[in-house]
């Protein structure tokens, strides 16, 4: 596995709270990585620390290194809006804006400077066609992004992290809010964007973590428990807790 | 989320997996005995069992589908559910094998054996403990005493190559009893295959325990 992504005794705070101990885990490239673990267990909070998410709120304090390609990304000084462009991230519920399909996609090319018209355009269809939403939305672009359905909003949400080409992208339960067919749609998108993407996902459905990821990693209050190949996690874990959680003995 | 009523199950169909176990050591038992006290009658009864054995079989491993189809089961869950549908299919073929001893004494008769009935029993006895402590070491998960009892399967091997080398030999000396000598051949094979079932399950008991899957003792049969 070549690391995208390592991490090397990450602690992160809210304010005066230790929310992660010590986490020392590599993130493959252009692989799927899954986070599982109980409700407060720390996965989000570490998702969030991929992007520097928590930099949006005062007080949160990180330690440790978070080394992406060849840079630590918790530098001081770094520039927030690139690490974002080069690290999207897909939140739980869809968050399409208020505005048309094709705006929704060329918000965030606009807000890099991109002017040209003709090229918006074809970002956009490039983007709707990798996140499998062309066909569907191809004769309404100029539609309000909040008239399509819950699946549709988050393939849109992908389609806009995408759209700025990063490297990463980051999911926090992408297919909670969603139905069985929607999730499966997403779930094929996933192992369609891990051709050219690193992908991070949190998730509390653990047949998904099973279906979709390479590597699967157990949090519990605020520790990696285990990390490991996930078809090592599923079916032989090495540590009883991460048996005990996924078998359903605790949770 | 503890999951009771779905650890509840699968500890109800590893119970059942028991029983049927227990049947096909009874019936392994009850073969060697009809043939040693030619009991005809015995071994017509054993035949007709191994229906329920067979129809038992069925119900465990639909059991077992339906808990993977409803509870997706992870990790040691899914290892044992894999485990059962591999060891009862073994335990049917153990039922098959004492069937098999009970239709080869009706096939020798009302007549007297061509030797006195002393290492067949000793082998299947053998075979038998093979197997309780086998299923013991299942519902224990313990895989130690799982890869010995599979050590000892040479011990049954080296008691049917006696047996054979013995029939063999007074075939030779009296060629009137080969069907008889041959019949009794069959049987210990019979039994020297209970064996080689009981080390598959053994195997499925370490990959339980450990996740490992690895042949634990290659018969030379």
């Amino acid at each position: 596995m070549t690391a995208k992504i390592t991490i090397k005794g990450l602690n992160f705070y809210y304010g005066p709270k230790q929310a992660l101990r010590n986490i020392n885990v590599r993130i493959g490239e252009r692989e799927i990585t899954a986070l599982i673990g109980p409700s407060g267990c720390g996965k989000t909070t570490f998702l969030r620390c991929l992007n520097r998410m928590h930099d949006l709120y005062p007080g949160n304090r990180y330690e440790g290194e978070i080394i992406l390609d060849d840079r630590n990304i918790l530098e001081p000084g770094l520039d927030l809006i690139r690490l974002r462009s080069k690290v999207g991230i897909v939140f739980q519920k869809p968050t399409p804006f208020p505005m048309s399909i094709s705006d929704n996609i060329a918000f965030g090319l606009k807000l890099g400077g991109m002017r040209n018209r003709r090229e918006l355009a074809s970002r956009v269809e490039a983007a709707l066609r990798v996140s499998a939403l062309w066909d569907e939305t191809k004769d309404r672009l100029h539609d309000s992004a909040l008239s399509l359905s819950g699946g549709q909003q988050q393939r849109l949400c992908i389609a806009r992290a995408i759209a700025v080409e990063p490297e990463v992208i980051l999911m926090d339960e992408p297919c909670s809010a969603l139905d069985p067919v929607a999730t499966a749609k997403i779930e094929d998108l996933m192992s369609d964007l891990k051709k050219n993407y690193t992908v991070v996902i949190v998730t509390h459905n653990m047949q998904q973590a099973a279906r979709v990821s390479d590597h699967t990693g157990f949090f519990m209050m605020g520790e990696v428990m285990e990390f490991d190949r996930t078809q090592k996690i599923f079916t032989a874990p090495s540590n009883k807790l991460t048996e005990d959680y996924i078998t359903g003995r605790f949770g | 989320m503890t999951r009771e009523a779905y650890h509840k199950q699968l500890k109800d169909v590893q119970d059942e997996l028991i029983r049927l176990s227990e049947m096909v050591g009874t019936a392994l038992k009850d073969s060697i005995e009809a043939l040693k006290n030619r009991d005809i009658e015995a071994s017509r009864r054993i035949i007709k069992n191994d229906v329920f054995v067979n129809n038992r079989r069925f119900e465990i491993e639909e059991r077992c589908i339906y808990l993977i189809a409803t509870q997706q089961p992870m990790a040691v869950d899914l290892r044992v559910l894999a485990a059962m549908i591999n060891v009862v299919t073994d335990l049917e073929r153990i039922g098959d094998h004492a069937e098999g001893i009970a239709r080869i004494s009706i096939s020798i008769g009302d007549g007297p054996l061509v030797k006195p009935l002393i290492d067949m029993p000793v082998m299947a006895e053998k075979a038998l403990s093979m197997l309780q402590r086998c299923m013991k070491a299942f519902v224990e998960r313990d895989a130690e005493t799982a890869k010995k009892i599979c050590d000892e399967d040479d011990e049954v091997d080296a008691r049917y190559d006696a047996i054979y080398d013995e029939l063999i030999h007074l075939m030779i000396e009296n060629p009137k009893i080969i069907k008889d000598a041959t019949y009794m051949i069959w049987a210990a094979h019979n039994i020297e295959r209970i064996a080689d079932r009981v080390t598959n399950i053994a195997e499925r008991v370490v990959y339980m325990a450990t996740g490992k899957m690895q042949e634990m003792n290659v018969s030379k049969y």
